[in-house]
């Protein structure tokens, strides 16, 4: 994939982000902070669907960014073929474990299965 | 034959307004020397100059090399900021000597050193290879299948606004500074550079031009334009007015599809 691609897919995702973590954030205010991070709200957060689908949709987001962002980093830090190949492999598996182990948490706690 | 004798207090107020010659002042000169085949840190070696107001960074270094110590290497060619080769960096930040008074550095103590991120050869003398290669492959020339004036043909017109968009880097001599001050390309080698990126956007920007896909997939790679952090040191230390900050900014504009 050409370098402007990921650059635009990385600028868009950090933009998505920014937007909808204003958004869970702002739900927190939605009644006391602490009680909004209490174990039976959160928990009320994952069974509304649209607020799960929100948080799933927070985790591909973040997860392309940062993974993104840290594949960056280091092709900056060190050069070589075998290393960036390794490099950018890496970031896109790490990427796909964490989006999965992520989407696990959010399907089992809106399942009720905790 | 009359002579007229002039009064003593008006003699003595005219030798009081003639200009005086300035007593030459003298500065510490420290010099890195290394050879990379022999050695890998520099070592300095001090000389005592004297200097005049208009001395130049690169007249104490001859003055070094006639004097002193004839075997410090550098590299230097026309002496007026027109040839870029006589980039080093002085007292840290990275500057032409011939371009650079020691008046103005205002220190009592100069060093210079090699320029940062090329290979040294020795003393201050760099290595270009790399860079001028980059520059090479960024195609640094007006592309165009209808360059050639044939007759009844006449050559291309462009209007004063059109070369406003390109004129200030075609002013770039390639004298590396610019590479050199880029934080990164001190850790990525294979960064193309703020020097090549400036002259791919010059020749991308210049109307005349049919080349634009071409030089945009050379810098679309993952060692291309999307590495610069826009530090701006780039712009900062160059000696003759070219932002490359700037030509990196607007290039990208190209591939996130806004501009030309």
């Amino acid at each position: 994939m050409r370098e402007s691609i990921i650059m635009k897919i990385h600028y868009g995702t950090a933009l998505g982000a920014v937007a909808l973590v204003a958004v869970h954030i702002l739900m927190r205010l939605s009644q006391n902070f602490s009680d909004s991070l209490s174990y039976k709200n959160v928990l009320v957060n994952y069974h509304l669907l649209p607020y799960a689908l929100m948080l799933e949709v927070i985790l591909v987001l973040l997860s392309v960014h940062g993974f993104n962002g840290l594949r960056v980093i280091l092709l900056e830090l060190k050069q070589g073929r075998s290393y960036e190949r390794a490099i950018n492999y890496g970031s896109i598996a790490a990427m796909a474990v964490l989006i999965a182990y992520g989407s696990r948490t959010i399907l089992m706690a809106g399942m009720g299965v905790s | 034959m009359a002579t007229v004798e002039v009064p003593k207090e008006e003699k003595d107020a005219h030798a009081a307004s003639a200009p005086q010659q300035s007593e030459p002042k003298t500065i510490t000169l420290r010099i890195a020397r290394i050879n990379p085949s022999e050695q890998h840190e520099p070592k300095f070696e001090e000389f005592k100059i004297p200097v005049q107001k208009w001395t130049t960074v690169l007249e104490a270094i001859l003055f070094v090399k006639q004097n002193l110590d004839h075997s410090v290497a550098v590299r230097y060619s026309c002496r007026q900021a027109s040839c870029g080769s006589c980039g080093m960096k002085i007292n840290g930040k990275p500057r032409l000597a011939c371009y650079t008074k020691i008046s103005e550095l205002d220190s009592p103590v100069i060093t210079v050193e090699p320029m940062n991120n090329f290979p040294i050869i020795r003393d201050l003398a760099v290595d270009f290879k790399q860079m001028f290669a980059t520059h090479k492959r960024m195609k640094p020339f007006v592309i165009n299948e209808e360059s050639e004036v044939k007759p009844g043909t006449k050559e291309f017109v462009q209007k004063p606004e059109d070369l406003e968009k390109f004129l200030q880097f075609s002013y770039c001599i390639k004298c590396g500074l610019c590479n050199s001050a880029c934080p990164t390309m001190s850790t990525d080698k294979s960064f193309i550079g703020p020097q090549g990126l400036a002259q791919a956007y010059r020749y991308t920007a210049d109307n005349r031009d049919k080349g634009k896909n071409e030089r945009l997939k050379i810098v679309d790679e993952s060692h291309g334009i999307w590495r610069c952090h826009f530090a701006g040191s780039c712009s900062y230390v160059c000696p003759k007015g070219v932002d490359p900050a700037m030509a990196i900014q607007l290039l990208r504009g190209y591939l996130l599809g806004f501009g030309k």
